[in-house]
């Protein structure tokens, strides 16, 4: 197994050289651009990446990023509302956009020679967007309709999103990114006004095109469509580090379900926040030691092994802005309580604290890590969207062309010293989804999901 | 390490600077091969030589329109292959795939089942991997324990759908429209026919239906035509020959326009409405697929979503789609919208279906889709996974080896006139079912045209 990880490494570095074909530039205006060639097929993704999305914004306006999100298809100076869909479409596009804590993007797929219809209609939005009263009544309802949706009537979303707004005190990613459906009542039009004026500007812009294009072709289009566009003062986001947690917490949701469901988050550190940068990497395989497949230990033991959960599962993203939560979760077997799979789960990690994982496991998952960053290549979307999310972070890009090798540095030490330093009761949250019949009546408002974008 | 692998993969990672290095020049999907195995199997394949990338996945005609009486049968068999096989338990098989960085996957709809391969094409990774999925395909082992425990889990998910509206809302859908067709009932069962399978039925299922003249391999990926030929021989070679799965029954039509009321203590209603629409290979797919396009297949500019969510902010998605299958799959409106708007969104999507079945699209509408649809179609084929995906459409629903090629030109040539006439041939109101599910606690109990009620219509 050893034989085959170093081989797949090699494999890999050899990969990498030849894929390192991304080219940065930046314009005088302060719009970045990162363009990347793949001659596979005659097209192109484009995509607008700007540094704002729930985690910039404060209570009392939670959702607001991702409601002028909505917003950005409502028309500008120039084009009326719906305009923006009906020229992508007609030019043969496929578009939409999404918002997450720490970013909101857009973007386009088209065929390689309509690259200057989505940098027109980008740029034109991007300084000229009309917010008008009517279309805004209309969009906020959409988004509501969305919430309800994703969150208020999916007990597991709300699980998660309660979750969330338990294990952290003062961090900005206490909220919701779709926000809270009381914010969403109060939301003005010229809260939107203030917050596009705020954040839309080409200094708070990175520009991402994968495909079939010539770098030095692209830099010239978007000279021409992005350069005349006037920057602002951006000032910087404020820090909204999560104090620090005091004891275990716990909570309950209670909603009408037919299974319970448990969720787990530890507070852990990203690598914009680690104090060693071998730490989230760590992390990163440690969430592959319990998940990274069906070989891997949640389902090889709890699920195939003590038959205790019927699915369960864990997940970390190292690429966050703010320290993140590394969360198992899982949904019990019908002849075995919650209580039961959160000892099991527990139990998990406390042998990660205990034990060095084994070499031939380790081996798996990075096996796993490098084939996968190979497989990545097949689809231009995902390849732009790891440049997109890590500039928006204020991370370089070009720190994923260091992913695999950092993966492959972390050894079986390491895991559990990280184990042994984040995966304590002190930085530990715990939900239970409590199921209540399915024949009481809607809730009415409250609140729930999380985590996935929200796209448009 | 060895130095052996050292040059080996030096001459790949040389190869690979090469074909990445290629100038800004890129060619279409290469044309589609096809041939077939002693056994039966029909082979697709289309060289995709600029990753180190291998996609195989054997189709076999073994999905839940087999199921007969046991709901679920199929996705449970489907499940079992790689729960052990050929005397290599579940967990020790998933570790050697995952060990070559290797996906296997798997799944069981309607109409196909399928098993899946993603692996690195170098032979050293290639070989082992294809080994194990021959495995799977050829010699699940099928213990008892295995199968108690997947069906278990299966009998779960079924309950976590019953606490989605959206879930609920297809599972009666289809029951709606499909009545007494096979296609009626859900893929992964209800709890009471998960129930009662036993073990020996799974095993006679999979000796019925996974047989070399069921089966389809399709591949794409860094390989040439011979060692192609070499993994379809070894993935699908050892199959009996077997027989076909045989006919599928017709689907009748709906007769009348029937409505279910399914209550579910959620604050939005799901609204699925519709009837059985085309299948593939349909004469009527252009007109149909362009005229839908423009109703509502076409995101945020179809008819439905200017009329339900960009005029009105009735609903975050609302949309309709023909999904064409071996019989003919359901033509379905949908939407989600608050439970106290519900009777206004479902006003505003039949009238404007009713509109577009008499009127039409206006010649802008169509001009407009067309570019759409024609425009964009190079992203039908960008990715060896979507290119695989119609592969196996193509192969499974025996479409001619030129379909993406004559494409455009279909969806050219159709007319206002012939969407409007397939539309009124093809798609009536009065026989459609609509099913809501959602917390409008005053209609708990049904207040729908139930069939005894209607039969003289």
């Amino acid at each position: 197994m050893r034989v085959i990880s170093c081989c797949l490494l090699i494999f890999w570095s050899l990969c990498a050289h030849a894929e390192t074909r991304a080219h940065e530039f930046e314009l005088d205006n302060g719009l970045k651009l990162i363009v990347k060639e793949d001659h596979r097929a005659p097209v192109i993704v484009s995509q607008v990446w700007y540094k704002v999305g729930s985690s910039y914004e404060h209570d009392g306006i939670t959702g607001i990023s991702h409601v002028l999100e909505h917003m950005m298809f409502k028309g500008t100076q120039r084009h009326a509302p719906g305009e923006f869909s009906r020229i992508v479409a007609e030019n043969g596009g496929k578009e939409n956009a999404f918002t997450s804590r720490d970013y909101t993007a857009y973007y386009q797929r088209l065929e390689k020679s309509r690259l200057p219809v989505s940098f027109e209609l980008e740029a034109d939005r991007m300084r000229n967007l009309l917010l008008q009263e009517e279309e805004f009544l209309k969009e906020v309802k959409v988004v509501m309709e969305e919430r309800r949706l994703r969150t208020e009537d999916k007990p597991t979303s709300l699980t998660y999103e309660r979750h969330n707004a338990v294990a952290f005190t003062n961090s900005s990613y206490r909220t919701p990114v779709i926000g809270w459906m009381e914010d969403l009542e109060s939301l003005t039009l010229s809260d939107l006004e203030d917050w596009y004026q705020r954040w839309y500007a080409p200094n708070n812009a990175t520009v991402v095109v994968v495909g079939d294009v010539d770098p030095e072709e692209v830099l010239a289009l978007a000279k021409r469509y992005f350069g005349p566009l006037k920057p602002s003062g951006v000032a910087p986001v404020k820090p909204r580090g999560e104090v620090r947690q005091r004891g275990v917490r716990r909570l309950v949701v209670q909603a009408p379900a037919e299974l319970p469901y448990l969720l787990i988050g530890y507070k852990v550190p990203v690598l914009l926040t680690a104090e060693e940068q071998w730490e989230p990497y760590a992390l990163e395989v440690l969430a592959g030691i319990l998940d990274g497949g069906d070989s891997a230990r949640l389902t090889r033991t709890l699920v195939r092994g003590q038959q205790i959960a019927a699915s369960a599962g864990a997940g970390y993203n190292l690429y966050d802005r703010q320290e993140r939560l590394l969360l198992l979760d899982g949904t019990p077997t019908a002849s075995h309580t919650v209580d039961e799979l959160e000892q099991a789960l527990v139990e998990q990690v406390n042998l990660l604290r205990k034990e060095l994982v084994d070499s031939k496991e380790l081996e798996r998952v990075k096996a796993q890590v490098v084939a996968s960053a190979v497989y990545e290549l097949d689809s231009i979307m995902a390849q732009a969207m790891t440049i997109g999310k890590l500039e928006t972070v204020g991370l370089d890009w070009s720190v994923d062309r260091k992913y695999v090798e950092r993966i492959q540095a972390v050894s079986a030490e390491q895991i559990r010293k990280v184990a042994q330093k984040y995966l304590v009761d002190e930085r530990m949250t715990i939900a239970v989804l409590d199921p209540l019949p399915m024949d009481t009546a809607p809730a009415g408002r409250s609140g729930n999901q999380g985590g996935a974008h929200h796209v448009h | 390490m060895s130095t052996d692998y050292g040059r080996l993969f030096v001459t790949i990672g040389v190869l690979l600077v090469w074909t990445l290095m290629l100038p800004a020049q890129s060619v279409a999907m290469e044309p589609i091969q096809h041939w077939q195995l002693d056994n039966g199997a029909r082979v697709y394949f289309v060289p995709a030589p600029e990753l180190p990338i291998l996609d195989v996945r054997v189709v076999f005609d073994a999905a839940s329109s087999r199921d007969g009486t046991r709901p679920g049968l199929a996705e449970l068999t489907n499940l079992l292959l790689d729960k052990g096989a050929g005397g290599i338990s579940a967990d020790e098989l998933a570790s050697q795939v995952e060990g070559l960085g290797a996906h296997l996957g798997g799944g069981s709809l309607r109409d196909m089942a399928w098993v899946s391969l993603r692996t690195l094409s170098d032979e050293r990774y290639l070989q082992p991997a294809v080994k194990l999925l021959s495995m799977v395909v050829t010699s699940p082992d099928f213990n008892n324990g295995d199968f108690e425990r997947e069906r278990e889990r299966m009998l779960v998910a079924v309950k976590m759908q019953e606490q989605q509206p959206s879930s609920v809302a297809s599972r009666a859908y289809y029951k709606a429209v499909y009545g007494e067709h096979p296609y009626a009932t859900p893929p992964d069962g209800y709890q009471e026919s998960l129930a009662r399978i036993v073990l020996d039925e799974v095993k006679a299922f999979y000796r019925r239906y996974y047989t070399g003249s069921n089966a389809l391999v399709v591949i794409v990926g860094d390989l040439d035509r011979a060692a192609a030929e070499k993994v379809a021989r070894q993935v699908a070679g050892g199959l009996p020959k077997g027989e076909t799965a045989g006919q599928i029954p017709e689907v009748p039509p709906v007769r009348f326009a029937a409505e279910e009321r399914i209550f579910h203590p959620s604050t939005q209603s799901h609204v699925l409405v519709g009837a059985p629409g085309m299948r593939r290979g349909d004469p009527d797919y252009f007109p149909l697929y362009v005229g839908n396009h423009i109703l509502g297949g076409s995101g945020l500019v179809s008819l439905l979503s200017e009329e339900v969510r960009e005029k009105r902010g009735l609903s975050y998605s609302v949309y309709s789609y023909f999904s064409p299958m071996r019989r003919k799959g359901p033509f379905t409106l949908g939407l989600q919208t608050r439970n106290e708007q519900l009777d206004e969104a479902l006003e505003v999507m039949r009238s404007t279906l009713e509109r577009f079945r008499s009127e039409g699209p206006s010649a802008q509408e169509l001009e407009a889709a067309k570019k759409n649809i024609t425009g964009g179609f190079a992203l039908r084929t960008d990715s060896n996974a979507k290119i695989i995906e119609y592969l196996a459409m193509i192969g499974y629903y025996g479409l001619p080896l030129d379909y993406l090629d004559t494409f455009n030109d279909k969806v050219d040539a159709v007319t206002r006139d012939q969407i409007r006439d397939a539309f009124a041939r093809r798609v009536d109101p009065e026989r459609m079912v609509t099913v809501v599910v959602g917390g409008n606690g005053a209609d708990n109990t049904p207040k729908h045209d139930s069939a005894e009620n209607n039969a003289g219509d």
